[in-house]
């Protein structure tokens, strides 16, 4: 992660944010751009975690990083801590590992 | 609003820890937290570079990832006061808490205070989190003796699933995650989850009114 990566997403980050103020009383988007905005920001995410559940970025990452993120998501989905689906997931995928399970 | 607060700062932490262990620097993700000040884009830039993406997709999903803030903005833009300097400043606390404060409250005074009170307690919260995460990752070590690269998957799913209850977005995302999951072997890491937002084509809207309701 360069350091002119991160300077370039703040930039634009901001700018993002300070458009809206800035040209709020003469631009108004459609309801569907607005719900297609929010939604795509939940798919992007949802990508990442689909991608780094079950790949190390090239191939199938192996069962105990899959079950341990499961875990964690059946832990949030049962609306436990957020530090304790952290906590839940890294111990369940170390733990595997450390039976020999790859 | 102090339990919003904590929350972030717990989120922080881990996301210090958590960028530390795949190899950042302790600064690295202190300075993102700082000038980005966007905990979905952070998790996203950090998550795509750790998985050997170049930080071009990194920029491009981070930014995609933040363009929910541009109608944030026009909502309640004339919140964040008159003043140049209010709004530079306020704009770089807009993010989805304070969004939410300021829109549940009527008088408009009061909307303001609430958008600045939030917006200023989680920046110093989240970036505190930050730090400590940061420097307590330094003592990890190998992050895969520790699980951490199943811990950096779990906590931008727990940060997801409140807007996978909604159908529509959830069948967008599986169609995205499939897609996504589908296209690794074969593309540079990163590409991919761009790809993804292709799901969005089964996207769609909740409520097609018959007629536009007299307010819009």
């Amino acid at each position: 992660m360069p350091v002119a990566a991160v300077l370039i997403l703040a930039a634009g980050t901001f700018a993002i944010r300070f458009a809206g103020p800035l040209l709020r009383d003469r631009v108004t988007l459609p309801d569907k751009v607005n719900e297609l905005m929010t939604a795509s920001a939940t798919v992007l995410l949802f990508a990442l975690v689909a991608v780094s559940t079950f790949t190390n970025g090239k191939q199938f990452g192996g069962w105990a990083l899959v079950i341990g993120v499961l875990v964690g998501g059946l832990a949030a989905w049962r609306k436990l801590p957020f530090v304790a689906v952290i906590v839940l997931a890294a111990a369940t995928t170390a733990g595997l590992r450390l039976i020999g399970v790859a | 609003m102090a339990a919003v607060a904590l929350g972030a700062a717990v989120t922080g932490a881990s996301f210090g820890a958590i960028s530390v262990g795949s190899g950042l620097p302790w600064w690295l993700p202190v300075l993102m937290s700082v000038a980005i000040f966007a905990g979905g884009s952070q998790f996203m830039a950090v998550g795509i570079v750790a998985a050997g993406g170049s930080p071009a997709a990194a920029v491009v999903a981070g930014l995609v990832l933040n363009a929910r803030h541009l109608p944030f903005g026009l909502a309640i833009g004339d919140v964040l006061g008159k003043s140049p300097l209010a709004r530079i400043v306020g704009s770089h606390l807009l993010i989805d808490e304070s969004t939410a404060f300021a829109m549940a409250q009527k008088d408009p005074a009061r909307a303001r205070a609430a958008y600045w009170a939030c917006g200023v307690a989680l920046f110093f919260s989240w970036n505190t989190g930050v730090l400590i995460g940061a420097l307590a990752g330094q003592a990890i070590g190998n992050p895969s003796t520790f699980g951490l690269d199943a811990a950096f998957p779990a906590a931008m799913l727990a940060l997801t699933l409140p807007a996978l209850k909604d159908a529509a977005t959830r069948n967008a995302a599986l169609v995205g995650g499939a897609i996504a999951l589908a296209t690794t072997p074969f593309l540079p890491a990163g590409v991919p989850v761009l790809l993804a937002l292709a799901g969005l084509f089964v996207f769609k809207t909740k409520k097609e009114e018959p007629c536009p309701s007299p307010q819009s």
